[in-house]
């Protein structure tokens, strides 16, 4: 397996490296699908600007980024595009390491379960087979290094593919079993970005699952574990803040970070729902329709956990799927993360209710997004609601097609305890219905 | 028809001005006034207007020489020296005026080069090398005493090269009083009330404003006496007890506000900046933190009647008496370029500056268009450009005078100015001699017979002569297309032949562009001209603008562009202004450099002049300090479809709560084999059934 990986990296350099080198490496940074204010390269290079002009990055309202990046492109700037593509051939790698991890995992579960004979007998061609799940972190990892929106945003040199890295090796670490590693990645995501905040849950369940011990409240071991992974996480956490107050002696990056993911001042358009609708709010409701939108990505954290908390790896794909959607800056980086992880669903592919539609749709959006954005910004002959309209339909698409696959994980969990061909009392074959 | 009896009433003044000129040449004559007795003069006690009056013509007779031409010597060289320690200057324009008004400190040595101490090269000082007048009238007078409150008032008038006619009107008033030591000021005699109480209730130091309807053509018209940028600029310095500047700032524009009828009460902290350089006191005083500086631009201010109302009032006399009889706003307005401004700042009160004076200089320039607008004629007095004419000085005014450059015209070969003077007064102004024909207002002989003065300037020459380029201006213009970046140009001309010269370049920039500095670049020559000084403020969201200074030495015959990017913010659909696609204004750059002399140019001295006197550089030689405003800019955002906010709103809660919808919907319920339900018949036989209690079907 190592050698197709070896060659889907090489190809995928080399892709990112042909760009790199052609006249689309200017225009693409400017696109706002690809950077927002967060993650834009420009910015980047403006914080280390001010840097070097004796200014606080933090001082102006043009840099975002986290006093670590800072660190970090201070000594690797010259090598800014080399520093990407090891970012997306890092995550590339992680990804398939963990999805090889988990399959590995859901197959051991599988065989025991088939031994025990405690699947019903027609759901047979429900179970995974060795064949299909071969290929499957090949596919992970391709899907992730080749999608179109991946190599866009590694050519614009957003950090959201530092992100993607970060998160990538927290779900590695988390699959493989090593808390401590993955605490700290999973706080070191959650200081780049508060979102993966709730990526906090299905670690704990998926480590939990690992060292057998069943999540039940009056169980002390369950709590033993969790106030230890909590510990973990909360410590290296705060090891990051420190270390950033220390590196820039001050603490201006907690309210130019953080409080600007939060409170949402900079409209410049993206892909997302917030920038037209808080452009477009009556400013006394502006605090209450904030708090509302960012609570909706933290909303779904528990109902979720509780709803699989038996199959936390998904649950870590609903999440990464939740925050991208309803982030505050997100951009197609982030959505390219979670889509990484389709593949490794494959075998849900025959409840998925519009998956073509949903997938025509996301296509379509991503065509329309740099036409209406001409129209709008450079021919004037748009105005914003056709792009804000794009931007509609794009999460309606992406909503449609994260719930379908959430439909379809349930329904197959739900065919495989009660058998796949359901027959009703009158013994005529039966539709399933969601009561 | 109106505009017939104009012209009959027009010419019946030239004629009385003539017959006048003759008739009282013996008188005119004897009557000169050299600016080192009016320092004598306001040495005498002013117990009445009438007595000081009286001291003026007294004094001006004794000191009548016999000299028929006799000039009004004002050789004074005005020089930015190193501004912490030596703050006893006075502006360039002091010079033509009033010289000796603000004594001369200690000539300070020139030579220092402005980018060794970027601090202290800022020239917001000036040095008056000399008042020694190059005749040789020696003053003998002694040092004025201590006076108590002076006005003086004066209009300079200048044909400009494009046939346009520059008006510039100044009043002074110098108010002895001692506010900041706590004593109660409630006794006003010169001085506005209404201002003095708002300056001594903020601890004001120094006060700038201006409201400016237009923009002025450096090219063209060559530097006005005080720059100004388009809309209002404001610039205050605070005395250093002011403990909470920022309050004192935000009370003392909404006071201006008040009594200028302006928008004022728009500067807030987005547009208000603390400039590290450009803008250092004029007055004394050496404090130079600018911690105590304030310094706002509006520059989509309207300028307009009642502005200059307000302003009027403000004068001793307002607009019954003297010089602002002059200004009609219906004539102040229909014009191409229309600026007042007030200064208020500390100066010396003797030579010897042991006490300070507080100074307000009221002054208002106009451009007037007559050449397009008088058919073709070429010519302009006093009635046509303000529809009055002068007929007696302020009487509460220690000088009242009357300037017109006749500096291209020595022979009287361009044009012919009616009535003539005989008084003639040469100054040094902004780096170039310029030769003035002086009235006296304050001498009844000026108005000759028929009580009333009305200049006439009839131009012989269809074109007017060679118009020096001036030796810096700016240009400003915003590249790129799109409404979602660009790049702001500034272009910066060093004219002179073989100077460098350095320049302090100022930009403020709304937080809605969001510069990029790491984009900054600047180029003179085609090369990258690195500056030696960056001061680099970024902004914050809807706190406060953008701050650009730097120093950037210019070579000599150059252009300096400097260019830097900016992205274009989409507000919140209430922030923008009423009419969103008309565009933001982005105050004018200011660039504040130290101009190497026009004078000091001539090096083949053509002009005759003792060779002993020219061939080490002398004080003519140095530099004068000058303020050019670029023009303001406009610049258009994207703007979000203002119709729709309750669509909006709708919209993306429906996008939410289609989320919300199938998440919920797939967390709450669990699937189920779907049992069919019954049909509408047997539901309804059904509910019979049970009416009956019959069982079921």
């Amino acid at each position: 397996m190592a050698a197709p990986l070896t060659l889907l990296l090489i190809v995928a350099v080399t892709i990112r490296a042909v760009l790199f080198r052609s006249s689309l490496a200017e225009l693409i940074p400017e696109r706002v699908e690809v950077v927002s204010p967060l993650n834009a390269w420009k910015r980047v290079v403006e914080g280390l600007a001010l840097l070097d002009l004796g200014v606080s990055p933090y001082a102006g309202d043009v840099f975002h980024e986290t006093p670590l990046i800072i660190y970090l492109f201070h000594f690797v700037i010259d090598y800014a595009e080399i520093v990407f593509m090891i970012a997306d051939a890092l995550t590339a790698v992680a990804l398939y390491l963990a999805v090889k991890g988990y399959n590995k995992t859901v197959f051991r579960k599988q065989k025991y379960t088939l031994e025990a004979e405690r699947y019903p007998l027609d759901c047979l061609e429900l179970i995974h087979t060795p064949k299909e799940m071969y290929y499957i972190p090949l596919k992970v990892a391709m899907f992730y290094l080749l999608n179109p929106f991946t190599i866009l945003s590694c050519v614009a040199k957003s950090t959201c593919g530092l992100n993607n890295a970060v998160t990538a090796l927290f779900i590695l670490c988390t699959v493989k079993g090593s808390a401590l590693m993955s605490a700290i990645f999973l706080a070191l995501a959650t200081y780049q970005s508060i979102y993966p905040l709730t990526l906090f849950a299905p670690a704990l369940l998926y480590l939990l699952q690992r060292l057998y011990i069943p999540v039940n409240w009056q169980r002390s071991s369950f709590w033993l574990f969790t106030m230890q992974y909590a510990f973990m996480y909360l410590g290296s956490l705060w090891v990051m803040v420190c270390l950033s107050f220390f590196l820039l002696s001050s603490w201006d990056f907690l309210s130019s970070v953080y409080g600007f993911i939060l409170c949402v001042p900079d409209l410049t358009p993206n892909i997302g729902l917030f920038w037209y609708f808080f452009a477009e709010m009556f400013e006394h409701f502006r605090l209450f329709f904030i708090c509302v939108f960012q609570i909706n990505v933290f909303f779904y954290t528990i109902p979720l956990s509780i709803k699989l908390k038996e199959h936390p790896f998904f649950l870590i794909f609903m999440q990464i799927a939740v925050i991208s959607i309803f982030k505050s800056y997100p951009t197609v980086g982030d959505i390219a993360l979670y889509m990484a992880f389709l593949p490794a669903w494959n075998h849900l592919y025959r409840f998925l209710r519009n998956i073509f539609l949903v997938s025509v749709v996301l296509l379509a959006c991503s065509a329309l997004f740099p036409v209406l954005w001409h129209l709008w910004i450079y021919a004037g002959s748009a105005n914003s609601n056709f792009y804000y309209a794009i931007t509609l339909l794009f999460n309606v698409a992406q909503i449609l097609l994260v719930s379908d696959y959430f439909y379809a994980y349930l329904r197959r969990e739900h065919h495989l305890t009660h058998g796949l061909y359901l027959k009703r009392k009158d013994g005529s074959e039966a539709t399933l219905v969601l009561k | 028809m109106a505009a017939h009896r104009c012209n009959i009433v027009v010419l019946a003044f030239v004629l009385c001005g003539l017959t006048y000129v003759f008739v009282t040449a013996d008188i005119q004559d004897t009557n000169n006034v050299k600016d080192d007795e009016s320092g004598a003069v306001d040495s005498a006690p002013k117990t009445n207007i009438g007595a000081s009056l009286q001291s003026t013509k007294t004094e001006d007779q004794t000191q009548a020489t016999e000299e028929e031409r006799q000039w009004e010597a004002t050789k004074a060289e005005t020089n930015p020296a190193d501004a912490p320690s030596d703050n006893k200057a006075d502006h360039v324009h002091d010079t033509i005026q009033n010289p000796d008004s603000t004594p001369t400190p200690p000539a300070k040595d020139q030579t220092q080069e402005a980018a060794e101490e970027e601090r202290q090269w800022e020239a917001t000082e000036v040095k008056e090398a000399d008042h020694v007048p190059v005749t040789m009238q020696t003053p003998d007078v002694p040092p004025p005493t201590p006076a108590k409150d002076q006005f003086q008032e004066e209009l300079v008038i200048r044909p400009l090269h494009s046939g346009d006619i520059y008006a510039s009107f100044q009043f002074r008033t110098l108010w002895d009083t001692d506010f900041l030591r706590g004593s109660k000021v409630s006794h006003y005699r010169l001085f506005p009330k209404s201002l003095g109480q708002v300056i001594s209730k903020f601890s004001v130091r120094e006060l700038h404003i201006s409201f400016t309807q237009g923009y002025w053509r450096t090219m063209q018209w060559g530097q006005p006496f005080l720059p100004s940028p388009p809309g209002a600029e404001l610039w205050v310095w605070f005395q250093d007890t002011v403990t909470d500047v920022d309050g004192a700032w935000k009370e003392l524009t909404n006071v201006l506000s008040g009594i200028f009828c302006a928008s004022l009460n728009f500067i807030d902290s987005t547009n208000t900046v603390q400039p590290s350089a450009s803008f250092k006191p004029l007055g004394l005083g050496n404090v130079t933190d600018q911690r105590f500086l304030r310094y706002a631009v509006l520059p989509r201010e309207i300028v307009c009647t009642e502005n200059l109302t307000p302003w009027k009032k403000l004068l001793p006399c307002g607009s019954k008496a003297g010089l602002a009889v002059l200004m009609k706003s219906e004539k102040l307005f229909h014009s191409s370029f229309h600026s007042q401004a007030l200064h208020f700042r500390p100066v010396c009160q003797d030579w010897k500056c042991k006490s300070t004076v507080w100074e307000l200089r009221q002054t208002l320039n106009v451009v007037f268009d007559l050449h397009t607008s008088g058919q073709g004629k070429r010519e302009w007095s006093l009635f046509k450009m303000f529809s009055r004419t002068l007929t007696e000085a302020c009487p509460l005014a220690s000088s009242s005078k009357v300037y017109v450059d006749v500096t291209d015209n020595p022979q009287g070969e361009l044009f012919e100015l009616s009535p003539t003077t005989p008084l003639l007064s040469q100054a040094v102004v902004l780096g170039d001699r310029r030769t003035y024909s002086v009235y006296d207002l304050t001498n009844q002989a000026t108005f000759g017979q028929t009580r009333s003065l009305n200049m006439l300037l009839r131009w012989r020459a269809a074109e007017s002569g060679d118009m020096l380029r001036p030796l810096l201006h700016g240009e400003r213009y915003v590249a790129g297309y799109g409404l979602q970046t660009g790049e702001i140009h500034t272009l910066m001309y060093n004219n002179h032949p073989y100077r460098a010269f350095p320049v302090l370049l100022l930009e403020t920039v709304p937080w809605y562009l969001r510069l990029y500095i790491h984009t900054l670049t600047v180029t003179s020559k085609g090369r990258d001209n690195k500056p030696s000084y960056i001061h680099y403020q970024p902004s914050k969201d809807r706190l406060r603008p953008h701050l650009l200074e730097m120093l950037v030495q210019m070579p000599p015959n150059s252009v300096t562009e400097v260019t830097v990017q900016f992205e274009r913010a989409l507000l919140k659909w209430t922030e923008y202004t009423p009419d969103p696609n008309h565009g933001f204004y982005v105050g004018s750059s200011v660039i504040s450099a130290l101009v190497p002399s026009v004078v000091a140019m001539d090096t083949n001295s053509t002009r005759e002049c003792p060779l002993f006197s020219s061939f080490f550089p002398c004080k003519e030689e140095s530099s004068y300090f000058m303020r050019v405003y670029t023009e303001p800019l406009l610049v258009n955002l994207p703007t979000p479809d203002f119709s729709m906010p309750y669509n909006v709103i709708c919209l993306t809660c429906t996008v939410v709560a289609v989320g919300y919808g199938s998440l919920y919907n797939l967390l709450t319920r669990n699937f189920q084999v779907e049992e069919p339900s019954p049909g509408l018949a047997k539901r309804l036989a059904n509910i019979i059934r049970r009416l009956r209690g019959v069982p079921l079907l």
